[in-house]
């Protein structure tokens, strides 16, 4: 009988019908933001894993044969600050330009460069120019790619799109605040009448606010789990379809159990702004009272 | 107990609804608080039970200065004041146990302990067959008994009624009288705000009379006279 968790009746108040669709669908955009974000970051990780601390040394065509080849192994093996030297077997880099050129393009005489891939030591900063000049007095033409340059330009694109995803996530937290700030106003302006009597009684200010915050908390949670798990079925049909894509440089779109977990902040972290927001206006409004 | 010196109060920019008004109650003692429909009286009520801060004069309750007393402190001395609203101001959602309960749920009190309590109170006023009743199916009787089961379930060491039988026959009115006489003699002030001369007059108590803002304390029976 005495059972009730809150005095103030908001099961009768309309405005707080609308707030959970309301934090499903920001969670849900929330969750999909953030998990766009982790994306992003594992692919530059990934991009910065593989390709830091790499060149490629491309030899003509006309010029590579394996005395050429061999002659420039053996100068890169006494450079400092470079830890590794393989040349790269035709059928290798035939390989890397069939995805992009098609096997009958490639196949059709197609004057293909030899490559060396060349491995440095951590840290070691060697100037690509300086190298491929000294290369191109033993064989003419010689090229050094240093896939820094253009990396750095697409982790910088990636960085960029990883702070616009938490820029969106936090104008998405802003919108639920305001959403939660104006339904706590309605709920104060619907139970004024119990409030003040709550407060005549000589109920504390965080006693009346704790009834909004748990009211805030239900809400939330109902709307947070549904938009969280709409979110993780989206992301589930986006990993099943990604299975099937075979491309080095596409992101990959599934996520790992640690990020499925740290995807779990979003639903929680609404619950905890909601609670908090709602806390924090019912104080504020309360605060005017004597 | 309770102290007023040269309390003014007014709305805003509007006219000053009570003046100059100043008066003590020791502990213990039992005052009718009358005047006309406009005096005042609600207005001293809602100063009495801390609703209201007043806009001069200086108001002590418990002995304490309202006007310096820190507002973290104010719920304490609420607690220790029970209101009987004109309109009950009863809960609708709540049966007349919660009703009865909600003072001693908002002071923390222990869920068994609040409702052994209540039903004891509640079978007092004569509504323990209807513990369960929403307010909105009981009459007007029925809901004034609960609203002064909710006034009194705390203890408090000041009871203010206001037209606390203004709802009920004349004979009903006599026996809330009589409930009002027990607590009294249990050592808690009371205030009562009346329009019934008859009542006041019957109990002999004295009389807080507000008349056009200003209030006069006088003995039942006699005519107005000074304040205190």
């Amino acid at each position: 009988m005495l059972g009730r968790r809150t005095d103030l009746p908001f099961e009768r108040d309309q405005s707080t019908r609308f707030l959970p669709w309301i934090v499903a669908l920001m969670v849900f955009l929330g969750a999909l933001m953030f998990a766009g974000a982790l994306v992003v970051s594992d692919t530059i990780d990934s991009w910065n894993s593989t390709l830091t601390g790499r060149m490629t040394v491309q030899v003509p065509h006309d010029a590579a044969d394996d005395a050429a080849t061999g002659t420039l192994v053996a100068m890169l093996g006494v450079t400092p600050g470079i830890t590794g030297v393989r040349p790269v077997p035709a059928s290798e880099a035939r390989a890397l330009l069939i995805p992009w050129l098609g096997e009958e393009v490639v196949d059709s005489g197609l004057p293909i460069p030899a490559l060396i891939d060349v491995e440095l030591a951590a840290g070691a900063h060697i100037d690509a120019n300086l190298l491929a000049a000294r290369l191109s007095q033993s064989v003419p033409g010689t090229t050094v790619d240093d896939h820094r340059d253009w990396l750095s330009a697409l982790i910088n694109l990636g960085r960029t799109v990883e702070i616009l995803a938490f820029v969106i996530l936090g104008l998405i937290a802003a919108a639920a605040i305001v959403a939660v700030v104006f339904t706590t106003r309605s709920g104060l302006a619907v139970h004024a009448a119990i409030i003040e009597l709550l407060h005549q009684m000589g109920a504390h200010d965080t006693y009346i606010a704790g009834q909004f915050q748990f009211q805030a908390m239900m809400l939330t949670l109902r709307g947070g789990i549904a938009g969280a798990a709409a979110a993780a079925l989206v992301l589930l049909v986006f990993a099943w379809v990604g299975q099937g894509i075979d491309a080095a440089f596409l992101p990959p779109v599934s996520l790992t159990f640690i990020e499925w977990l740290a995807l779990m902040i979003v639903p929680a972290g609404a619950v905890a702004i909601a609670m908090l927001t709602a806390r924090l206006t019912v104080l504020r409004a309360l605060a005017r009272l004597p | 107990m309770l102290r007023f010196e040269n309390v003014g109060m007014r709305y805003g920019i509007g006219p000053e609804i009570l003046r100059d008004v100043s008066f003590s109650l020791a502990p213990g003692s039992f005052h009718f608080l009358t005047g006309s429909s406009g005096a005042g009286k609600t207005t001293l009520l809602k100063l009495m039970y801390l609703a209201l801060r007043p806009t001069r004069g200086l108001v002590h309750v418990f002995d304490k200065d309202i006007s310096v007393t820190p507002r973290d402190e104010m719920p304490t001395l609420r607690r220790r004041i029970g209101v009987v609203f004109q309109d009950f101001r009863l809960i609708d959602h709540m049966t007349a146990v919660e009703n009865v309960a909600l003072p001693l749920r908002v002071n923390g009190g222990r869920h068994a302990e609040i409702d052994t309590h209540v039903r004891e109170l509640l079978s007092w006023v004569g509504l323990g067959e209807r513990l369960d009743a929403r307010p909105s199916t009981l009459s007007g009787g029925q809901q004034q008994r609960i609203a002064i089961a909710r006034a009194v379930i705390n203890r408090p060491r000041l009871l203010l009624a206001d037209e606390p039988t203004g709802n009920v026959d004349d004979h009903i009115a006599v026996r809330l009288m009589h409930l009002f006489e027990e607590l009294n003699k249990a050592g808690t002030t009371i205030v009562i705000a009346t329009h019934n001369h008859a009542l006041v007059e019957e109990f002999g108590h004295p009389v807080l009379q507000l008349d056009d803002g200003e209030l006069v304390v006088r003995r039942a029976g006699s005519p107005a006279a000074g304040p205190n």
